[in-house]
């Protein structure tokens, strides 16, 4: 704090601090009331838990219909992740070093995929996978959500590649590389910053996203997001469990964060992103 | 630098849109199949041409929908993006305090969307809530389930706690990537705060600001869950969103031709205006 103090100013340290603070409130409210009990969260208003109880939790972990529910979610994101990278690196290599027939058209119109309600694909993608059998599976989902993810991560790794000079590309191929070699062994530890940014964001979009998630599937991959909804509606709120099943939500992305924070922090050096 | 003309390069592209086809152009392809048809349940569909269209370009409650919806998207643009801007010139640059900042930051954009939607209908609760609570003991008159203005500040303060990070973090990634040479420069020349935002960091930032605008522009026009969760759509039809109103159509009522047509005029729509920011914000960068 000392040190941000001297360098930037107390200023910029009183805004960060007010801005965490506005961000972290509303979590503190749901983590306290993760650990009251019912009568509880109704009865008295405290700003931090009088009995704290660890209750609310162990309905959740001790439950499979509820932490599957996460299972669930952890599978259809990690399969998603991997396949929106996977096919989103080369085609990325592509737009960054060549220019080829209706490169700016295909560019423009994977963004638009971006950009397509959720809501209006819901439907059609109910029948699309029904009709394929893919209903209620993972992959389905993780399918479903490359619709958003599969651009982004295009355009996001385009960025990254665009900062490499293309003198490396050539220096490699005199060098006797064959294009897969030269790829995998100097391009991606190259812009291997720019990977764990796209994958972050992958990560995301596909762990927040409930729309199609829970319209794709009904018991076998159900998302952790769905379940909640529904435990909501049928027993009548249970608050704490609510608020347990939410705080258990953040962990997942917490983690991930935590892991990709140098990637962030040592500052997308390499371009324009 | 131009880059070498290369038409080998589709095989490169092709699993992207083999991919993008399957999971886009498929179901897009039943939307537009619907939008012109008729049924009358079972599997008998029935030509209706443009007749669906029609009704919702006339229906009130869409253009009340659609007005809503872009009154909202402004308001969002209008505060994330400065105060996005100003968060990003705030954060330290380097350390340990950096890298607590950033992970506290990220946090509110990987909570699930109905989640977010959860802690706000808590957290505003005038029984249960700390800022409905708090607010009613000060005296203000709030409850954002029978006040439609407090419904649209708590709908909007909500968007601005879980997304206004996205834009600070993308702002701070472009910032990071200025030489220090340039502020040295900026020193030697007097340069004042103003004019090193104005010169140096500003233009610097154009290109994560153009996805930053991008992405809180087409996200807050599909907003769906937060606002669903937290009231509803209510009170009335206060904050029924383009989405809700869509979804409320295919799956409440099972209006599959207006549902479809309508699905179609908001695609359009979100394609029409990020495609004026995109030519408008390359432009600008083109000519410094």
């Amino acid at each position: 704090m000392a040190a941000v103090a001297e360098s930037r100013g107390r200023g910029a340290a009183v805004v960060m601090v007010l801005y965490l603070l506005f961000l972290m409130l509303p979590i503190y409210w749901l983590l306290t009331m993760s650990l009251k009990t019912n009568r509880e969260i109704l009865g008295v208003f405290s700003l931090w838990p009088q009995n704290p109880t660890l209750a609310n939790y162990r309905t959740i972990l001790t439950d499979p219909s509820w932490y599957m529910g996460y299972v669930n979610s952890l599978i259809y994101v990690v399969m998603n992740t991997v396949i929106s990278i996977t096919v989103a690196l080369p085609a990325a290599y592509a737009f960054s070093r060549y220019r080829f027939l209706g490169d700016k058209h295909l560019f423009f119109w994977l963004l638009t995929n971006r950009m397509a309600p959720a809501a209006v694909f819901a439907l059609p993608f109910f029948q699309l996978y029904s009709s394929i059998g893919l209903f209620d599976t993972h992959i389905a989902v993780a399918l479903a959500h490359c619709l958003f993810n599969v651009p982004l991560a295009v355009w996001i790794l385009e960025g990254f590649m665009s900062g490499v000079p293309r003198e490396i590309d050539e220096t490699a191929y005199i060098d006797g590389y064959s294009f897969p070699r030269f790829f995998v062994k100097i391009f991606m530890p190259l812009i291997a910053s720019g990977i764990g940014v796209a994958a972050f964001f992958c990560f995301m979009f596909s762990w927040v996203e409930l729309l199609l998630s829970r319209t794709l599937t009904s018991v076998n991959a159900k998302p952790i997001a769905a379940t909640m909804t529904r435990t909501v509606s049928a027993s009548g709120l249970d608050w704490g469990v609510l608020a347990a099943a939410g705080i258990l939500t953040i962990i997942p992305g917490a983690l991930v964060i935590w892991f990709v924070r140098n990637y962030i922090a040592k500052g997308f050096a390499l371009g324009r992103v | 630098m131009d880059k070498p003309l290369n038409n080998r390069a589709w095989f490169l592209v092709l699993p992207v849109l083999a991919l993008v086809a399957f999971s886009a152009v498929l179901p897009l392809m039943t939307v537009v199949n619907y939008s012109v048809q008729d049924t009358f349940g079972g599997n008998q569909f029935f030509w209706a041409g443009l007749e669906w269209f029609e009704e919702v370009i006339h229906s009130d409650r869409i253009r009340a929908a659609l007005g809503r919806q872009i009154l909202f998207s402004a308001i969002i643009l209008a505060i994330e993006i400065p105060l996005g801007i100003f968060v990003a010139l705030n954060m330290p640059k380097k350390g340990v305090w950096a890298s607590f900042c950033l992970v506290l930051m990220a946090l509110p954009l990987l909570i699930p969307w109905n989640v977010v939607g959860t802690i706000w209908q808590v957290f505003g609760r005038v029984d249960i809530g700390l800022l409905g609570y708090a607010l009613s003991s000060l005296g203000i008159d709030y409850n954002y389930v029978n006040d439609p203005i407090d419904a649209w500040v708590t709908v909007i303060v909500m968007d601005v706690w879980h997304w206004t990070s996205l834009v600070a973090l993308l702002c701070y990634a472009g910032l990071q990537s200025i030489p220090d040479a340039y502020y040295q420069a900026a020193r030697i020349d007097q340069a004042s705060r103003w004019k090193v935002f104005r010169y140096i960091e500003l233009p610097k930032m154009q290109g994560v600001l153009l996805i930053a605008v991008l992405l809180r522009f087409m996200d807050s026009f599909m907003i769906y869950t937060e606002p669903f969760v937290v009231t509803g759509g209510g009170p009335g039809n206060a904050t029924t969103f383009l989405s809700i109103d869509l979804v409320k159509m295919a799956v409440g009522q099972f209006d599959l031709g207006p549902a479809a047509a309508f699905s179609l005029i908001y695609f359009l729509v979100i394609l029409l205006i990020s495609f004026v920011f995109y030519t408008v914000m390359t432009k600008e960068q083109e000519t410094p």
